[in-house]
């Protein structure tokens, strides 16, 4: 028996069983489609955040009001009142600190003309955009000046800007009312002048909209918008990355003894470097892609029962096959290599359309839904080795057992 | 005239659980070249079981088989592959056609485990075997859409592919009408005449026994009666003489 002939054979074996050559496929497709994409968008969303983390600085350090865990009682980090403007201007002045920008954030409403939107309202500080290197579309980010009047001036995001006004309109000097149910006082359509828009940054990691937010001076927000005196967080980014670690402890100690913290007792604020931030972060998509990969083995291993149970209820009919081609004078190793044949054919297409169908879903996620996939390489090794394995061995393993058998024996076959 | 088939007290016993259920106590028989066998008995004395030892596709409790002076228990699985495929041509007593596959592709078969064939003469050899089966004009259709009588002599068409030096039938007009199964035995005679094919055949009609050249009885296990057909009847004869009305 020649190999071509044997491939005829098998390819014969496999049209002559068109359902069960189909849904074998379809195990393998799916199986490997599922894990191939799941993967990718794990494998995706860890590089965005990489990049994301590279391109927000590793130099910054964040401070934030309350601690975690102060006095027992965990506290929801930034709601306590603990760190003031004058915090920050102390920072501001220590060794190694380039840049400082105070938060004070609320949640509002924000109307023009007859369009309404709720966003995200950050009070900050002219440094912010020097911390993120982030660059205005128009206009340009409010002054030093409108920070010390606490003015009602506001810098749009980009979303708010085409919900407002509409893509590609320069709204610097139109008037928006801020309306804001923060934790202070409930505000009612005070008029804020639109100084500048920023350039668009897309989403986060995580699939927020960083461009739904307005930025208004953090002293606007604290005493007009929320009526406290404290604010939520202080960024603060380091003269260069190497010193983060020592800048965060002269922040700490500085705050400490601003605070009057007795020696013993807890901090009543919260630093962390950009590296911790990172780590924490990192251990979330990985999480995440661990949650992904989960999913996509539970479809590999549903993909290759499906594979197994085709595969073995059709043994009886190829039992009796293979006892016929015995009868009429193949020899075991002609049917065999058959069935090993037909095994591998049908995994080896199942497992490449599955790949490609992978490679597909990845690319149209990235391209429709925009979320970042990077397929790796190592999980296309697995998902098709697994399927194909499957494959042949439930494929070949029954054939390898009746050809050993009597012919007469394989031709009984229940 | 040289013989073909030689076996000497043949013995099978199956085990089912702790049962042993003896099908063969010890059959002898001799078959010569070009004779035409046929087997009668009732069912379950061990016909079927002889006729799978003979085809090479079952082994022997004990007993000893020669086929053409050679000893078949001595031989290796792939011997014993290269006989079937070469010497024997086996008609089973249920078609056991390969379903979704044309009548051609199943009488190729043998041709396929051959060698030594182009694609080109297996499918003339295939054709010229349907062709003597008078099934010519039905090579493509699939065998489950065909009737039994038609699958039936798809089945012959299958056995005799390979030029055997015998042929063997289990009852192969089991389930058919009478006019077919004259017609089927007349492929059979026309065989054994013209190709000098050895033929054994099983049945378990008497009338059916009688196209053979001589019969041999089964009963529990042995053979209770061998004897010469004393009235040989001929189907090509019977055919030309059928009534026409029958003939639809
Ligand atoms: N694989 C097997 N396992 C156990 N017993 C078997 C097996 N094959 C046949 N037998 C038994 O052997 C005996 C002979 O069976 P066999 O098939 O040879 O009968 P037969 O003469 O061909 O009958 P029929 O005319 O009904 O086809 C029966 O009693 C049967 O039950
Ligand atoms: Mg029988």
């Amino acid at each position: 028996m020649t190999l071509v002939m044997i491939f005829r054979i098998a390819l014969k074996a496999l049209s002559r069983n068109k359902m069960r050559t189909a849904l074998t496929m379809l195990g393998m497709i799916i199986g490997v489609g599922a894990v191939i994409t799941m993967v990718a968008l794990g494998a995706g969303a860890q590089s965005s955040i990489d990049a994301q983390i590279q391109s927000a600085g590793t130099n910054m350090i964040m401070v934030s009001a309350g601690n975690f865990t102060q006095g027992g009682v965990r506290q929801g980090q930034g709601n306590a009142s603990t760190l003031v403007p004058e915090d920050a201007a102390a920072i501001a002045q220590l060794n190694g600190v380039r840049y400082v920008a105070a938060a004070s954030n609320a949640r509002g409403q924000v109307v023009a003309g007859n369009q309404n939107w709720s966003t995200q309202i950050q009070g900050t500080d002219v440094d912010l955009p020097l911390i993120r290197s982030w660059q205005t579309s128009a206009g340009a980010f409010f002054t030093p000046q409108d920070v010390t009047t606490a003015a009602k001036v506001a810098v749009l995001g980009s979303t708010v800007r085409d919900q407002l006004f509409g893509p590609d309109v320069d709204p610097t000097g139109e008037i928006v009312r801020v309306s804001s149910g923060g934790a202070g006082a409930t505000v009612q359509n005070q008029p804020f002048t639109v100084v500048g828009v920023m350039a668009a940054k897309g989403q986060s990691s995580v699939g927020q909209d960083q461009d739904d937010v307005i930025y208004v001076p953090y002293s606007t927000v604290m005493k007009k918008l929320r009526g406290t005196t404290s604010v939520q967080q202080i960024s603060v980014s380091a003269t260069s990355a190497g010193d983060t670690t020592t800048v965060a402890e002269a922040i700490g100690n500085l705050l400490r003894a601003r605070h009057k913290i007795q020696p013993g007792d807890p901090d009543d604020f919260l630093i962390r470097t950009m590296d911790e931030i990172a780590s924490v972060r990192k251990e979330t998509t990985q999480t995440m892609t661990a949650l992904l990969a989960g999913i996509a083995g539970v479809s590999l291993l549903v993909g290759g029962i499906g594979i197994m149970n085709i595969m073995l209820v059709s043994v009886t009919e190829r039992t009796r096959e293979i006892g016929l081609r015995l009868a009429v004078g193949a020899r075991g190793r002609d049917v065999l290599f058959q069935f090993l044949v037909e095994a591998v054919v049908l995994s080896g297409i199942g497992g490449s359309v599955g790949i490609a169908l992978g490679f597909g879903l990845s690319r149209g996620l990235t391209y429709w839904m925009e979320w970042p996939t990077e397929v790796p390489l190592n999980a296309v090794a697995v998902a098709f080795g697994f399927a194909a394995g499957t494959g042949v061995f439930f494929g070949f393993y029954p054939a390898r057992k009746a050809a050993a058998l009597d012919p007469i024996e394989a031709l009984r076959f229940e | 005239m040289p013989t073909v088939i030689t076996v000497r007290n043949l013995v099978k016993t199956y085990l089912v659980g702790e049962v042993e259920v003896r099908a063969l106590r010890g059959v002898n028989l001799e078959v010569q070249a070009g004779e035409f066998l046929t087997v009668t008995g009732p069912s379950g004395s061990g016909k079927s079981t002889f006729m799978h030892i003979i085809g090479c596709l079952d082994r022997p409790t004990s007993g000893q088989y020669l086929l053409d002076g050679q000893d078949v228990s001595r031989m290796s699985k792939d011997e014993l592959a290269n006989v079937r495929n070469h010497k024997i041509g086996f008609v089973f007593q249920g078609f056991n056609l390969l379903s979704r596959t044309s009548a051609l592709d199943n009488v190729e078969l043998p041709l396929l485990y051959r060698g030594g064939l182009t694609m080109a003469e297996r499918h003339k050899l295939a054709l010229a075997a349907l062709e003597s089966v008078g099934l010519k004009d039905r090579a493509g259709h699939h065998t489950n859409q065909l009737s039994g009588g038609q699958q039936q002599r798809v089945a012959i068409a299958r056995a005799i592919i390979n030029q055997p030096s015998i042929l063997l039938a289990d009852e192969p007009t089991g389930n058919l009408d009478t006019k077919t199964s004259i017609e089927v035995m007349g492929i059979f005679q026309r065989m054994n005449r013209e190709r000098n094919i050895t033929v054994v055949l099983i049945t378990h009609e008497h009338d059916i026994a009688e196209y053979g050249t001589r019969t041999a009885a089964f009963r529990d296990g042995v053979i209770t009666a061998d004897h010469a057909v004393a009235r040989r009847r001929l189907a090509e004869d019977e055919l030309r003489d059928l009534p026409p009305e029958i003939d639809e």
